[in-house]
């Protein structure tokens, strides 16, 4: 009788059931809410991780037993020029990419950095590119750079009369390779100009003003004051960048699908023909391996990049 | 000398509106068209052209579209509708779009589960080891999808899960976790602890304090966890391209590549329009919390 007295006094505190004393064992808790994250992570990332190792070294196919092949599938891979081409293209295809969009990136930063009417407005306008899934946005360029109907040839032919016939965007080699290029600038432009906007508003108006009294002209401010500061901001934009594009797939797998004559393969759009489409698990997963390497150099670069500031884990550790 | 370092200040005084004025050749202005508002305006119209483009092709007639030089390409004559009514009624536009919301509102639901309970135990429960564990989580961001698809296809269909939208929803939020847990440790970060230590003292259990203290005031960063989630999981291509083979359980971003190219002779139009349509829902569900996106991605960076 007074046990229920207590009860309605106390509302639900007073009787601790055996749930609330479980979940208040701070072991317990932290298990069960670092489960569902965690759990997720090592069934269908780290195995898979594991996995496509293991499959790398085998002959596995689709619908078939794999048998242990050691390194048969990359020695293959060594002596195969559209693998070396599909290299080449992937570090080209980072390499300029990423120099165009932190170029034009930081530009568009530092023009939306100024006071400007409608500045939320044009912000929202700026990041849409990088909102649009880019299978669909690279569907509106595929059509921008068509043969026949190109508005590019049009603008170049019809309008202002500087060729006499249509660009032919996606049917050579080379010029295959800087439309995706372009494209893919198109798209990492917003992600790079707001995560460097943000690095540019941190910046105190101060140093500036500090370093006009001294008489720095606008390039020296730009190199002595707002790149230094930027830097760390700078490392960990560019690691992302520089992973996502090397290991992009979608936009040439939707543009061009490696064509023409295989120069414009990525080494995950190989995979995908190699691994799925031909159905050479192994020999697929290895072409997958085989960019590794590079990732891992890329999380380094942002690992030490990220070790000049506090990391957001670490601020009690340093 | 004297001179121009007592002008300098006023100069910046009168010419407040930018954040590093120089000393003025000519009038301050046109300099300001020049140097800002001209460069700004091809930034916007080259970014935003190819919507336009977009927009413009699933409007325009077949006619129209083929002789393109008797009309003028950038405008429309006789919009029609044709392009977006043979989308809906012709194919199986509507249940690839019904697949994608289903897919991306499920894994963003299970990855804000999963990853608040994580970066909860991770910045509240503090533990031996919960910096690693929130490093290892990150660093999990950073395995792209094109290494993990060939060998994640073998293990979906270990799973008796090929085929299924239900593969797409549990394989999703391993790319959205990570990216989650780290934006939400952010957010709990910034509520204070005493908070939570009051709580405490008046007898709360920890998932009281969960549930009525620290989530209530972390529901900023849910919503722009949330946003990103939805929008990560509408753009995924490769996985669903791997592991979906029915047509009728196809997402939009695939269904549109696979099943509208047929043969030599595309349909722009119907493409277009199927970009159009794919792309609306995303666009509207990022317009309606633009802030909130903005302030998280530039507060995640920026943190």
């Amino acid at each position: 009788m007074a046990s229920t007295t207590v009860a309605a006094w106390d509302g639900e505190h007073a009787r601790p059931g055996l749930l609330t004393r479980v979940f208040d064992n701070k072991a317990f808790l932290i298990v069960v809410c670092l489960t569902p994250a965690i759990g997720l992570l090592l069934v269908f990332l780290s195995y898979p991780l594991a996995l496509g190792v293991y499959l790398a070294f085998t002959d596995k196919t689709i619908g078939g037993r794999g048998g242990w092949v050691g390194l048969e599938n990359f020695s293959y891979l060594l002596s195969d020029p559209v693998w070396w081409s599909a290299v080449f293209y992937s570090v080209f295809y980072t390499g300029v990419a990423t120099i165009g969009k932190f170029a034009l990136g930081f530009w568009l930063a530092i023009l939306l950095n100024n006071h400007l009417p409608f500045k939320s407005l044009i912000r929202a306008i700026v990041l849409l590119p990088w909102i649009v899934p880019t299978v669909l946005s690279a569907i509106a360029f595929w059509w921008i750079y068509d043969p026949q109907f190109s508005i590019i040839s049009y603008l170049a032919v019809d309008v202002l009369g500087v060729r006499d016939k249509n660009f032919d965007f996606l049917g050579t080699p080379w010029s295959a390779r800087f439309s995706l290029i372009a494209a893919n600038i198109w798209r990492g432009i917003p992600f790079v100009a707001i995560s460097l906007l943000a690095g540019l508003q941190t910046i105190s108006p101060s140093l500036y003003e500090a370093a006009m009294l001294d008489g720095a002209t606008g390039w020296q401010r730009f190199r002595h004051i707002t790149l230094p500061m930027m830097m760390p901001i700078l490392a960990i934009v560019m690691t992302f960048s520089i992973i996502f594009t090397f290991s992009d797939f979608q936009l040439v797998y939707a543009i061009t699908r490696g064509g023409p004559v295989n120069s414009t393969h990525l080494l995950a759009t190989l995979a995908y023909q190699r691994g799925i489409t031909s159905g050479e698990l192994g020999e697929g997963a290895a072409i997958a391996v085989s960019m590794i390497p590079f990732l891992i150099f890329a999380t380094l670069f942002s690992y030490f990049g990220l070790g000049r500031r506090k990391w957001q884990q670490g601020s009690d550790n340093d | 000398m004297t001179d121009a370092v007592a002008a300098q200040p006023v100069e910046a005084a009168k010419n407040s509106s930018s954040s590093a004025p120089e000393t003025m050749s000519w009038d301050s202005r046109s300099r300001r068209v020049v140097l800002i508002y001209l460069p700004l305006a091809c930034f916007v119209l080259i970014l935003l052209f190819p919507f336009y483009w977009m927009s413009l092709t699933a409007l325009k007639p077949n006619g129209e579209l083929l002789n393109y030089k008797a009309n003028n390409p950038f405008w429309v004559k006789s919009p029609t509708l044709d392009h977006i009514y043979h989308l809906l009624f012709n194919t199986a536009y509507p249940k690839w779009l019904w697949t994608t919301m289903i897919v991306a509102i499920c894994s963003t639901f299970l990855s804000l589960l999963a990853s608040t309970l994580a970066a909860y135990a991770i910045e509240r429960l503090r533990f031996k080891g919960s910096s690693y564990t929130g490093l290892g989580i990150y660093l999990a961001y950073l395995v792209p999808q094109s290494i993990l698809f060939i060998p994640l296809a073998t293990v979906i269909v270990q799973f008796g899960l090929f085929d299924s939208p239900l593969a797409l929803i549990l394989v999703y939020p391993t790319f959205l976790v990570p990216f989650c847990t780290w934006l939400l440790i952010g957010y709990f970060k910034s509520i204070p602890y005493e908070l939570e230590e009051c709580a405490l003292v008046d007898g709360a259990t920890r998932l009281q304090i969960l549930r009525r203290v620290t989530l209530p005031l972390a529901v900023p960063g849910l919503i722009s966890a949330g946003i990103f989630s939805f929008t990560l999981s509408w753009n995924e291509f490769i996985y669903a391209l791997a592991f979906i083979q029915s047509s009728s359980n196809k997402t939009v971003p695939v269904a549109i590549l696979t099943e509208l190219v047929t043969g030599d002779v595309y349909q722009w139009g119907a493409l277009m329009a199927g970009s159009l349509l794919g792309s609306i829902p995303v666009a509207l569900f990022y317009s309606l919390f633009v802030d909130y996106y903005v302030s998280s991605l530039t507060g995640a960076v920026k943190e």
